[in-house]
């Protein structure tokens, strides 16, 4: 059931960008669902060539090929609706481009020998990102019999490091080429990343490098010259609940909990004894020492949520599965989006 | 015990020790921790007697700050380690300039008017600082340009933060590859002499490929890559050559390779294919590295017996948790609010010491002759040298 409207209506191109490790392409994918939930058609694209979507959803690689991979779920009454998945990569995305604008699709295999797939995708970046980009530019306006061929493209970006540069697209390509076709594909991409048609989220975890690299990165996307890029959500992912309250927290944190109170309650939970010569007593100083880490880490968790909040950006949790990441796994966090408003 | 999927230890201080080690290469995928346990093994190093320096390629503000590091300047920099360091040892760190180190190639290798030609090129400027495979290469080059100094002992690298591990093998050579490639040489083909026969199919070649170009990205665009490759001519042979010797030094049994990686499914898939790789090229594998290894003190509290035993005082249903953002107190339905809290946490804990335990099994179990050593896990991330200095303790022998 929805809880409340989507934060986001009017965007069809979700960008989810963070720094390795933090499960950007998870959180991508959870998007992806939840925004299928009311019927809509979603396109979940990766770009990185890890085939990271394939891993998620358990299928074999995925080609260049939009194919079906999931169904959202469905919401009061009404079924889910379809998620496609497709892993774009530059020489594909350079060969359709040269077909869809040039007729040139016979070419590509003396391109290829000849290394200019290579030159064109490699050596000039602004240009692989523009052709990647442009995919999900293509996509998100892609009509077919008159209608929108997806209700929502959710793009697995390139990580916060380099996502300023990636979505700069235009600017990048200006030193290399002035004028020309690619040039103008380059502003019509660009043209449809700074709409409101697109939003870029950051997906982080509670911990130092992560906070800072999308503190950072909101910072660098606000400085962009020309303004007018859509930043969207910050999306808190592996979120762990505490069971202790502020004072417990600040004993255990300083190393002042009560032993003696700690010591009683398992004797009568029947644990003071029977674990070899340790015994129980220091059972409830290991225990205290174990509180006393997490302590720390709550706090510091508090911390980073600050700084996150500070930002302005709506910010929603997704909590840690800890039983392994599957298909159940995706629609609880979908769940938690859909109610926190993301879809 | 030395039962299966118990893998050897890997003995770093021996490592560290031995003179004959001479460089020491941390690879992993991004967010394990390369960079911070690179920096640790350099102190380490040095306080153990050796003259060592850090090469990263791009650290954490803070981490470089607990170095001593604040200028991205392409210079080692002296680290001031603590009084009680043996005199006579050293450790300098510093921060790769990918675009600094490429232009200082081309300084070093042309005339100074070619040189200023080649520097003013869009095409170079392009390539110097945002092509893909630069920073591997010219973290190859840095490396190279510090062992033939010769004024260290010890050099510790951090791998780029390559979206796979294997980029830093293989983006060098991609580099070179083009550089000094077939396209090149269709490209240089008008401005080049040579047999009437190979003019007239290169020129053939060279009319599609400038064709093309021209409609995808534009004639000036082509005019720059020719500029700048006849500006160049003369250090192409040399790219490769130059990949081809530091490939080569990493080859020498005085380089030891260090994978590290967080007891995890997606960083340990990727060590394994970088232990698979690294011996398929035939380079020396020292071992694996596993970073944020979780331990509890009291190991002996089973993880279902923890549980059983908070049921026991507090059972199913009744609150437990509170939002993480504070609040006040939970409902004290048992009187020992504090130890169920406790018993939950510790069985938490246990649970994800086993499945680390199995990940780490799974490893040892594809590459049993791989040695491993543990860094324990921290509450807190490093911000100066004594952080450092803790998480090379886990190193020690006893």
């Amino acid at each position: 059931m929805r809880a409340r409207d989507s934060d986001w209506e009017g965007v069809r191109l979700h960008v989810v960008t963070g720094k390795g490790g933090t499960g950007k392409t998870t959180v991508a994918a959870a998007l992806a669902l939840a925004l299928a939930s009311a019927g809509g058609r979603v396109l979940l694209m990766e770009v990185e060539g890890r085939q990271g979507i394939a891993q998620l959803f358990d299928t074999p690689p995925l080609p260049y090929g939009e194919r079906k991979v999931a169904v959202g779920p469905g919401s009061l009454g009404v079924p889910g609706g379809d998620v496609y998945a497709l892993a774009a990569d530059p020489e594909s995305a350079l060969i359709e481009y040269l077909e869809m604008f040039y007729n040139l699709r016979h070419a590509g295999r003396t391109l290829t020998r000849l290394g200019i797939v290579d030159f064109v995708t490699t050596i000039a970046p602004g240009l692989r990102d523009v052709l990647l980009a442009g995919k999900a530019v293509e996509a998100t306006r892609r009509q077919v019999r008159g209608r929108r061929a997806y209700d929502a493209v959710v793009m697995d970006a390139p990580p916060t490091g380099r996502i300023a540069r990636f979505l700069n697209v235009a600017t990048e390509i200006s030193g290399l080429a002035k004028v020309g076709p690619i040039r103008g594909h380059a502003d019509t991409v660009q043209g449809v990343i700074r709409s409101p048609l697109t939003a870029v989220h950051f997906v982080t975890v509670l911990e130092e490098m992560p906070v800072q690299e999308t503190l950072d990165g909101l910072a660098e996307l606000r400085g962009l010259p020309g303004g007018k890029l859509q930043l969207g959500a910050v999306m808190i992912n592996m979120v762990r609940p505490t069971a202790l309250t502020d004072d417990q927290l600040t004993a255990a944190a300083i190393g002042q909990l009560d032993p003696h109170e700690l010591a009683l309650g398992l004797k009568a939970a029947g644990i003071d004894g029977g674990l070899g010569p340790d015994g129980g007593a220091d059972v409830a100083t290991a225990l205290a020492a174990e509180l006393g880490e997490h302590a720390l880490e709550v706090l510091a968790q508090r911390e980073h949520r600050r700084m996150l909040s500070d930002t302005g950006q709506p910010c929603y949790e997704l909590p840690l599965i800890t039983d392994g990441m599957d298909l159940a796994g995706l629609y609880r966090l979908a769940a938690a989006l859909q109610e926190q408003g993301a879809a | 015990m030395t039962g299966q999927g118990t893998p050897r230890r890997l003995e770093v201080d021996r490592l560290l020790d031995d003179p004959r080690t001479r460089i020491i290469v941390c690879c992993g995928s991004g967010g394990v921790g390369k960079t911070t346990t690179a920096a640790a093994l350099g102190l380490r190093a040095a306080e153990r007697g050796r003259h060592v320096v850090v090469l990263t390629v791009d650290p954490a503000r803070r981490l470089a700050q607990s170095m001593g590091l604040s200028k991205l300047d392409n210079t080692p920099r002296p680290v001031p380690l603590p009084p009680d360091v043996p005199s006579g040892a050293s450790l300098h760190a510093m921060m790769l300039d990918m675009k600094r180190t490429f232009d200082e190639i081309v300084e070093a290798h042309s005339d100074p008017d070619r040189a200023e030609q080649i520097l003013a090129n869009p095409f170079y400027q392009s390539l110097s600082s945002s092509f893909a495979g630069t920073q591997e290469y010219m973290a190859m080059e840095k490396l190279g340009q510090l062992r033939r100094s010769d004024q260290w002992d010890l050099i510790v690298v951090d791998t780029p933060p390559s979206r796979s591990a294997l980029d830093f093998l293989d983006a060098p050579q991609r580099l070179s590859r083009f550089l000094d490639g077939r396209l090149i040489k269709l490209l240089t083909a008008p401005t080049r002499a040579g047999g009437r026969a190979y003019l007239k199919v290169v020129n053939a070649g060279f009319t599609m490929l400038a064709n093309i170009v021209t409609r995808v990205i534009g004639a000036q665009v082509l005019r720059d890559v020719q500029t700048f490759v006849a500006a160049m001519d003369t250090m192409f042979g040399g790219f490769r050559e130059r990949a081809e010797d530091t490939y080569r030094l990493l080859q020498t049994p005085g380089t030891a390779f260090l994978v590290v990686a967080t007891p995890e499914p997606d960083a340990l898939r990727e060590a394994s294919y970088f232990v698979e790789r690294l011996s398929e090229d035939r380079m020396p594998l020292a071992g694996l590295v596993l970073n944020r290894v979780h331990r509890s003190p009291a190991a002996r509290l089973s993880a279902v017996r923890s549980l059983a035993a908070a049921e026991a005082l507090q059972p199913v249903g009744a609150p437990t948790t509170l939002p993480n953002g504070g609040g006040g107190a939970p409902a004290d339905a048992t009187g020992y609010p504090l130890v169920v809290a406790a018993l939950r946490l510790h069985a938490e804990r246990m649970q994800l010491i086993a499945t680390e335990r199995r990940l780490a099994q799974r490893f040892t179990a594809a590459h049993p002759g791989v040695p491993v050593a543990q860094i324990l896990a921290q509450p807190e991330d490093v911000h100066d040298l004594a952080g450092l200095r803790a998480v090379g303790e886990n190193f020690s022998a006893d």
